[in-house]
């Protein structure tokens, strides 16, 4: 800043770094608007529309709907007892709750194959008995689960830790249970810690592919998310349609991303 | 808040009723909940791989497909670690010390990769370094688009992980520096990238990992092609698909180990160099 050197090296990192930005991120995303909407609205107004489109899209729902929720009460759970309790094992329960992190999705997919599937552990008497799990409803919410599992947990402990427990200490003197204590004293101080990790898990598990890809088979209009559909659309020669798509999980992306940035705002100022 | 932790520290031993029932209900059901989802389908896999014996397991990973599959993720996944390392603390430094308009705009366009699905980020690199490539850039079906698109999935981790710690650090030093006439390069080199570098390691470990078994963004841009474009990731599905779930299990355990192992190491020497840093 002192003198004009130093003011054009601070000009060349930034031109670098936005360059950088603008050449993976921002340009590419662009052009997909672009593209989507290149021969107007109707094409793909049409694919999304379609029984195909409309279907992946609440299958989506379901499955976030299921695993997000499941994930959340999960998560508050388990960063209380992690950060609250003492036990011998607690290291490895930390240690494993990171494991969705580090393993590939493909992975994921193949490990509920085989407990679910034909050839797994479970999967021949679950079946002899009519449930089937793999290339069905239940499968793609139980690979959603395992992906979007960490969020949560990940995003709660520190703010548990940082507000310590003098608080729930002094409403169980005087004389709260503990769902009061719950309820009134640690929900409310934890809550946009727990809404971040919840907006993380929810982008995870719109955007799930591998996994999901595995263990549903891919059957049209039946076990097809919407990224699901993309790759679909996409390999079919049908570009409006994956465009179109590829579009409303972008815009549920920004939603994502907005939520990301208020929430990181408001456990700050909490 | 933090002077008062060391008091907190140790704080009198109240019996606090959880509100999910007993202590060890809770932890029952916390320790139930991840072996369902988590523990038991990973045993699922490890008992699969190992079901023909040893060998059978070191046959599978040393297929030539298989080989080639794993030595592309281990190469790519190290270029685009490096490019991270550079490019993240550099995208941080930016964030953190330069002033421009819109910054809070690209600060938040950072989590972008994390947000947007991995199938449309194929989609949209390809739109642009596709073969409808508008500025002539085609690397579809090409080893660079791996790269790419890895490097797309990766962008956040070191970004995020340098960027609160260079908030933090004490610019005294760096003054001190320059006032005893040291160049820039010299400050950056001997009094900010000590500071800086756990954060870059803790970074680059989990891009790495990531790295390691990225699927989604790679399905659409890199063709799948055997023996030059088909990442491990791509491989297991491929063996999935042909019936043969033996053997991907067996490069999926190969792979597990591989990037546990390695977050393990990376954290070892994350902990080192930040000791080292404050000793």
């Amino acid at each position: 800043m002192r003198m004009g050197e130093g003011r054009l090296q601070r000009y060349g990192l930034r031109f670098v770094a936005l360059g950088y930005l603008a050449a993976l991120l921002v340009i590419p995303v662009t052009i997909i608007f672009f593209r989507t909407f290149e021969d107007g609205l109707g094409p793909p107004l049409e694919a999304i529309t379609s029984p195909d489109g409309q279907h992946a899209f609440w299958l989506t729902l379901v499955c976030v709907g299921i695993a997000v929720p499941l994930n959340t009460i999960f998560g508050v759970l388990a960063a209380l007892v992690l950060v609250r309790q003492k036990f011998r094992g607690k290291a490895i329960l930390n240690t494993i709750i990171d494991l969705p992190f580090a393993i590939s999705p493909v992975v994921i997919g193949l490990a509920l194959l085989l407990v679910y599937g034909r050839q797994g552990w479970l999967g021949p008497t679950l079946i002899d008995n009519g449930i089937q799990i793999i290339f069905s409803t239940p499968g793609m919410v139980l690979a959603t689960i395992f992906v979007s599992l960490p969020f949560v947990v990940r995003e709660t402990m520190p703010v548990l830790q940082e507000i310590g427990n003098e608080q729930e200490q002094a409403a169980s003197t005087l004389g709260a249970n503990g769902w009061q204590t719950f309820w009134r004293v640690t929900l409310p101080a934890i809550r946009w810690g727990v809404a971040y990790g919840v907006v993380l898990a929810t982008a995870r598990a719109l955007g799930e592919f591998g996994a999901v890809s595995v263990v549903s088979g891919r059957i049209s209009g039946e076990t097809e998310t919407l990224p699901l559909f993309v790759e679909n659309e996409f390999t079919n020669f049908n570009l409006a349609g994956a465009y179109a798509a590829a579009i409303v999980l972008a815009l549920l992306a920004l939603v994502v991303l907005f939520s990301m940035n208020l929430f990181k705002r408001k456990e700050t100022e909490a | 808040m933090a002077a008062n932790d060391a008091t907190v520290a140790a704080p009198p031993r109240v019996s606090l009723r959880s509100p999910f029932g007993g202590e060890l209900l809770s932890r029952g059901v916390v320790t139930l909940w991840l072996s369902v989802i988590v523990l038991i389908p990973l045993a699922a896999v490890v008992e699969h791989s190992l079901q023909d014996g040893l060998g059978a397991f070191w046959e599978a990973i040393k297929e030539p497909e298989a080989v080639a599959a794993i030595k592309l993720t281990l190469i790519t996944s190290l270029i685009i670690t490096t490019i991270n390392a550079t490019m993240g603390t550099l995208i941080a430094w930016v964030l953190v010390r330069d002033e421009f308009r819109g910054k809070a705009i690209v600060n938040s366009l950072i989590d972008l990769p994390f947000a947007l699905p991995t199938i449309v980020a194929g989609l949209t690199l390809l739109a642009l370094y596709g073969p409808k490539s508008p500025i002539g850039a085609n690397v579809a079906y090409t080893k660079a688009a791996i790269v790419l698109a890895l490097l797309f999935v990766t962008l956040p981790f070191v970004v995020r992980a340098v960027q609160p710690v260079l908030i933090e650090v004490d610019r005294e030093m760096e003054e001190a520096a320059a006032s005893l006439g040291a160049s820039r390069r010299r400050i950056f080199r001997s009094v900010l990238l000590p500071n800086l570098t756990p954060a870059i390691v803790a970074g680059c470990a989990l891009a790495f990992a990531r790295a390691l078994g990225e699927y989604g963004s790679l399905v659409l841009i890199t063709g799948n092609i055997p023996f030059d474009t088909q990442v491990a990731s791509v491989y297991i599905f491929g063996r999935i698909e042909s019936d043969a779930p033996t053997s991907a299990a067996a490069v999926s355990v190969f792979l597990l180990i591989l990037s546990v192992v390695l977050l393990f190491a990376l954290n070892l020497v994350s902990r080192w160099s930040s000791r080292h840093a404050n000793g």
